[in-house]
């Protein structure tokens, strides 16, 4: 099993849950977050003065998939949230030792 | 009234012949004669410097009805535009400081509302103390004011309840030292707050009514003979004045200018501004204290305000390519302050001149101050004394003479009948800089006691925690509250 992280813009989020669910990918965690990276910040301004403002909204989307749908998910993913702009977002993947349903106590791949 | 011959007392022939056979045969008398002559002469002379000598033009009339609902209304009115300036504030603060913000403005709806009826009222409109700069205690908890019903006529001239305008002016003690709240929000402690807006209000507030608008110093019927529709000096330049050094005394957040935050949230804003263009119709409109003739100020007031948002957008617009809803909101007030002291007093020409002007003068204070990185957070001074400034000083340099009638306007319609509008302006100059004097002065005094007695300002880790936990213990926007 694996962690997939995929920080992207918060206009995408609709899109990408779409694709994942066309994958059968049924469970995933959305938070609002705050980051920059090559996007740095933008520029405003509030009477006259200007403001600096460098952590720009992103969403972050974490989604446990079974390791055969990985390669599927993340196409999916980088398909949906791209722009081709600076600021389109980044994907980390991570290993997932063991997963637990609460409410049956079920362990493993059959809780996803 | 007319000498009538029925009831208890004589004739009119008879009253006459009795006064002239007793008192005006003994005016032939040469040397009380000249007595007379003389007597009477002083009395001309000290004639004028008697306040309210000249309202004898006005009529006495009773109670009108549709006037007096005017000013129960426009009272509703003025009091929506303390949470609308709450709002206004709020939403330009940080998220952690929108509560304390919001209640140094709604707070005053309690403490003022109170001190307003039981002396504030009193010490401005009163005339017991004899003086052109306070008022008296006779109306202390508003005693006897309009009669048992409180239907009685303020004045002769004046046929709306005399319980209306206290109402009426109630409000504007209200969000007059709310205006000043601006400059010092997210460093000032509650306390000293409660305190100096409690001796501000006496000690400040309530001698500039007296001095305006009760007969006094500045006024019509006072020695300066300005003239001041709706408080360009009373509400806005003596907060602006107030503001300025208040932020001076008590100094910057420790945060100004290195680590400065945009407004936490926009539309509150726009709704606090929109909710004070609506209650300054009740501020302007009802300060003519008549309904029929109350269309001007209201068409001048939302003129001025639509110039000043429209003026403010397109020079942002022009200037750094896009026009903002911040400066929509501040234009639209600016446009509001300026035609406040001049809104029953000019066309409409002239209105949308002063929104313009003023408009324009507050933005580039606005930048003079971000430049200059002074911390009057939220340009109380910039916005409220700048253009109450300039709108004082355009009543003098437009104020139309049809509008300005000798009764109500004793001095000032004299002033501009021998010396025209340029007199008027000397006139509006000299109150100005007289308010600016007091105010500054009695604000510095107000705040060196209050000092000397508590902190004016939280520790600077109270200001990094925030003001909403640690002045209310609540918090505005806590994740833990779904």
């Amino acid at each position: 099993m694996k962690m997939i992280t995929a920080m992207v813009r918060p206009s995408k989020v609709d899109a990408i849950k779409t694709a994942l669910l066309a994958l059968e990918i049924i469970g995933m965690t959305v938070t609002d977050s705050r980051g920059f990276g090559r996007q740095k910040g933008q520029i405003e301004r509030y009477r006259g003065t200007e403001f600096t403002v460098e952590f720009l909204p992103k969403s972050k989307i974490e989604i446990v998939v079974p390791t055969e749908k990985l390669e599927a998910a993340i196409t999916a993913i980088t398909e949906a949230a791209h722009t081709g702009e600076i600021g389109d977002g980044k994907i980390f993947v991570s290993p997932v030792e063991n997963v637990i349903r609460i409410r049956t106590g079920e362990t493993g791949k059959a809780t996803l | 009234m007319t000498l009538s011959s029925t009831g208890r007392g004589l004739s009119a022939e008879a009253a006459f012949d009795r006064f002239r056979t007793r008192v005006l045969v003994r005016f032939q008398d040469p040397q009380l004669r000249r007595a007379a002559f003389c007597l009477l002469a002083l009395g001309a002379g000290i004639g004028p410097l008697l306040a309210g000598s000249a309202k004898a033009a006005l009529a006495a009339a009773p109670t009108d009805g549709a006037d007096t609902l005017l000013m129960l209304v426009g009272s509703a009115m003025v009091l929506l535009m303390t949470p609308g300036l709450a709002f206004f504030y709020g939403g330009f603060t940080r998220s952690k400081n929108v509560l304390n913000c919001m209640m140094m403005s709604f707070f005053l709806m309690g403490l003022i509302g109170v001190l307003w009826v039981v002396i504030g009222y009193s010490l401005a409109f009163d005339t017991g103390f004899g003086s052109p700069f306070i008022g008296g205690l006779g109306t202390m908890f508003l005693n006897g004011l309009g009669g048992e019903l409180g239907d009685k006529a303020l004045a002769p001239g004046f046929p709306i309840s005399a319980t209306s305008f206290a109402l009426f002016q109630c409000m504007f003690a209200i969000i007059t030292p709310a205006l000043i709240s601006g400059a010092l929000v997210e460093r000032i402690s509650f306390k000293a707050w409660f305190w100096f807006c409690l001796l501000w209000s006496l000690l400040i507030y309530s001698p500039m009514c007296k001095m305006v608008w009760g007969g006094g110093f500045i006024g019509p019927f006072g020695t300066i003979g300005a003239i001041d529709f709706a408080g360009g000096t009373v509400v806005h330049i003596a907060s602006g004045v107030a503001a300025l050094v208040a932020a001076a005394i008590i100094g910057p957040r420790t945060t100004w200018p290195n680590s400065k935050r945009p407004p936490h949230n926009v539309p509150f804003i726009l709704l606090g501004a929109g909710l004070l263009w609506f209650g300054w119709f009740g501020f302007n409109g009802a300060s003519m204290f008549a309904s029929k003739t109350a269309g001007f100020p209201f068409l001048t007031t939302t003129t001025s305000a639509s110039a000043g948002l429209l003026t403010w957008c397109m020079i942002e617009w022009f200037k750094d390519g896009k026009p903002t809803a911040v400066g929509a909101a501040t234009g639209a007030v600016a446009g509001l302050v300026g035609i406040t002291p001049a809104a029953g007093f000019v066309y409409m020409p002239q209105s949308i001149l002063i929104g313009i002007l003023t408009s324009a003068a507050c933005l580039i204070a606005v930048r003079i101050k971000a430049a200059i990185q002074f911390d009057d957070s939220l340009d109380t001074f910039m916005v409220h004394g700048v253009g109450g400034t300039l709108g004082a000083l355009l009543t003098g340099i437009l104020a139309s003479k049809t509008l300005v009638p000798a009764d109500y306007f004793p001095l000032s319609a004299k002033i501009m009948e021998e010396s025209g509008n340029f007199g008027l302006f000397i006139a509006q100059l000299k109150a100005t800089l007289f308010t600016y004097g007091f105010v500054a002065l009695g604000t510095a005094i107000i705040l060196w006691v209050l000092g000397a007695l508590m902190p004016l300002r939280v520790s600077a880790e109270d200001e990094e925690r925030g003001l909403d936990f640690v002045a209310h213990g609540e918090e505005a926007y806590d994740p833990m509250t779904n």
